[in-house]
């Protein structure tokens, strides 16, 4: 049971300084979860922190390898929604 | 805790600018400060107009993580071309950085002042960012310290801060209403859980009005910055602007939104305009009253170094500050001497000015207590607060105001390195049409030197060219060509239509 980081991650940091199991470590290209280390947070957190705090819609994956934060979620616009929102802020 | 900053008591907003005290003597942005704080900020280059020209400053990259998300941002900070905040080419750890500041201070003597401001949040990492000020604090107590930050970690840092002899702060503050925040971030990380839209927006404020609270009350300079945003915070600013002052903000800095699509920025992408250069002086004249506006801001860099508006940083990459041997003791008293000269030049300036002031009271003949309207001027300096520099050369201007109440600066408008504007305004353009652009509203530009083609244009365009003036210092050189024109009737005309102002 681990989450895992892929390669749109931008190495931001933010998630190695909240994963409370210390399961997440620098590496290259991307930074990277240990498998043997990652709870999910369980027991810790009621989300888990590095899904909570990452920026980038995608980089995270949960153990069965759908994205925790999936398109549209961290903009708050979904992707069906895209086309209106963009009209509305072009008009501004 | 509940938010009391809106519906409050309001005063009335003071409309199209200075209504007190903070004008009228030249372009000192301070003026109505206390001894004490002008003490502390007389040789900020971020903070004073006058010292940007003569004191460097340099942000070190010790911060990566960010704590919540604004549409005008882009996490992913790698990058060595674009001059922007949040951009950095190299992040350090904390004994890198103290080991480039020494680097720098050692070579630029110029350097007062070591910002921490990103690429991320310095508050969310709170480790990074107190061992580079503990040991800076320690090692180098020559440096001034800041920081910057988004506001949401501030008021658990602020005991920290006031240890580390931190006396300034930036908290970005681009409302104060959750309505207009949910606009402009989409989320938070709070207490372990991300949140999302107006209840996001919500804590951040209170959070960042506490922390200035907290950090006015404890005596730690705060300057706000605030992006403006057209059609999301621009008239809000005013209120803004209002309420950090009546809680002790020194100084509020209204900076254009920063949003082009290559960027990659959610506002970027999305088309999201940023405001032209009159929506910005319009707002920072509505906003000002009595409060310090902060016009010379230059948005740089989370890893900048040198004098604002330059950028030094490839000298001082970790390969090459690595080889570099630094007696900072020795560097230390180099630059107390360098300081000195300094402080020197610029109360010499000071007292120029107040002599100019005194010679501007409106005494002459044919002119008597006749309202002559206010001219804007641009300047192409390289610095030192002269007019030396070729119009060709010049990738931003300074913009003046003088009027018969004296000299005031407005603002630096850039040239070539990003376009604030309309879709109309990009790449395509020549640097020449670019630069013309830059100038409107202005009537003259005063440079040392330029060229055939460019007068050309600049004279159809409504904008004077002026070479006469090179070498000369700015403010007094731009009161004589406001004489000039008086004299010459050229304030008894209208404005000419090419130079108005369009929106």
């Amino acid at each position: 049971m681990s989450l895992s980081i892929i390669e749109s991650c931008v190495n931001c940091w933010a998630c190695l300084d909240v994963c409370p199991s210390d399961a997440i470590y620098d590496a290259k290209p991307h930074f990277m979860i240990d498998a043997k280390k990652c709870t999910e947070c369980e027991g810790d957190h009621a989300d888990p922190q590095c899904a909570s705090i990452c920026p980038i819609e995608g980089a995270i994956l949960d153990a069965a390898g759908e994205a925790v934060n999936p398109a549209g979620s961290l903009t708050g616009i979904p992707p069906e929604m895209m086309e209106k929102a963009m009209a509305e802020i072009q008009a501004r | 805790m509940e938010l009391t900053v809106l519906n409050e008591e309001q005063s009335p907003s003071t409309e199209g600018g200075c209504s007190a005290s903070a004008c009228g003597s030249s372009d000192d942005q301070l003026a109505h400060l206390s001894d004490e704080i002008k003490q502390k900020v007389h040789n900020h280059p971020c903070y004073s107009e006058d010292a940007h020209h003569y004191f460097a400053r340099m942000h070190v990259a010790v911060a990566p993580a960010c704590n919540i998300q604004c549409h005008y941002c882009n996490r992913k900070y790698d990058c060595a071309n674009e001059s922007r905040p949040g951009v950095v080419s190299e992040l350090l750890t904390p004994d890198q950085a103290v080991k480039k500041t020494k680097a720098v201070a050692a070579n630029i003597p110029q350097m007062t002042v070591l910002g921490i401001a990103g690429p991320g949040d310095p508050l969310a990492n709170l480790d990074r960012t107190f061992e580079t000020f503990r040991r800076l604090s320690a090692e180098a107590p020559d440096i001034k310290l800041c920081v910057s930050t988004n506001g949401l970690a501030l008021p658990d840092a602020v005991e920290e801060l006031a240890k580390h002899n931190i006396d300034h702060v930036t908290i970005t503050i681009n409302t104060v209403d959750p309505e207009i925040g949910a606009k402009i971030y989409p989320w938070i990380y709070w207490n372990n859980r991300r949140i999302r839209g107006k209840k996001a927006a919500k804590i951040l404020i209170e959070r960042q009005q506490k922390g200035l609270e907290m950090l006015v009350e404890r005596g730690i300079l705060v300057k706000v910055n605030s992006v403006m945003i057209p059609g999301v915070n621009d008239e809000h600013l005013k209120e803004v602007s209002r309420i950090v002052k009546q809680k002790g903000a020194f100084l509020h800095n209204v900076m254009p939104l920063i949003a082009e699509a290559e960027h990659g920025t959610f506002y970027g992408v999305m088309g999201q305009r940023g405001p032209s250069n009159e929506e910005l002086m319009d707002l920072q004249d509505a906003c000002s009253g009595d409060m310090n506006m902060m016009r010379h801001c230059r948005q740089c860099r989370a890893d900048a170094v040198g004098l604002l508006g330059e950028d030094r940083g490839d000298e001082f990459t970790i390969d090459k500050i690595e080889a570099m041997d630094i007696d900072y003791d020795a560097a230390m008293k180099k630059r107390a001497i360098i300081h000195q000269g300094i402080e020197e030049e610029l109360a010499e300036k000071e007292k120029r000015r107040a002599a100019l002031a005194a010679v501007k009271v409106p005494s002459g003949p044919a002119v008597d207590n006749k309202h002559f309207r206010p001219v804007l001027m641009a300047v192409a300096t390289s610095g030192g607060g002269m007019i030396n520099q070729h119009f060709g050369h010049a990738t931003e201007f300074l913009i003046y105001e003088a009027s018969r109440d004296g000299v005031r600066f407005i603002s630096h408008r850039k040239v070539d390195q990003y376009c604030i504007g309309d879709d109309s305004c990009g790449e395509k353009e020549s640097a020449l049409a670019g630069s013309i652009r830059a100038l409107t509203g202005c009537e003259v530009v005063l440079c040392s030197k330029i060229g055939f083609e460019p007068w050309g244009l600049l004279e159809e365009a409504g904008i004077a060219p002026n070479g006469e003036h090179a070498m000369e210092p700015i403010e007094e050189a731009v009161m004589d060509v406001y004489e000039e024109m008086i004299k010459t009737g050229k304030l008894d005309e209208a404005k000419s239509e090419d130079s108005q102002m369009t929106a």
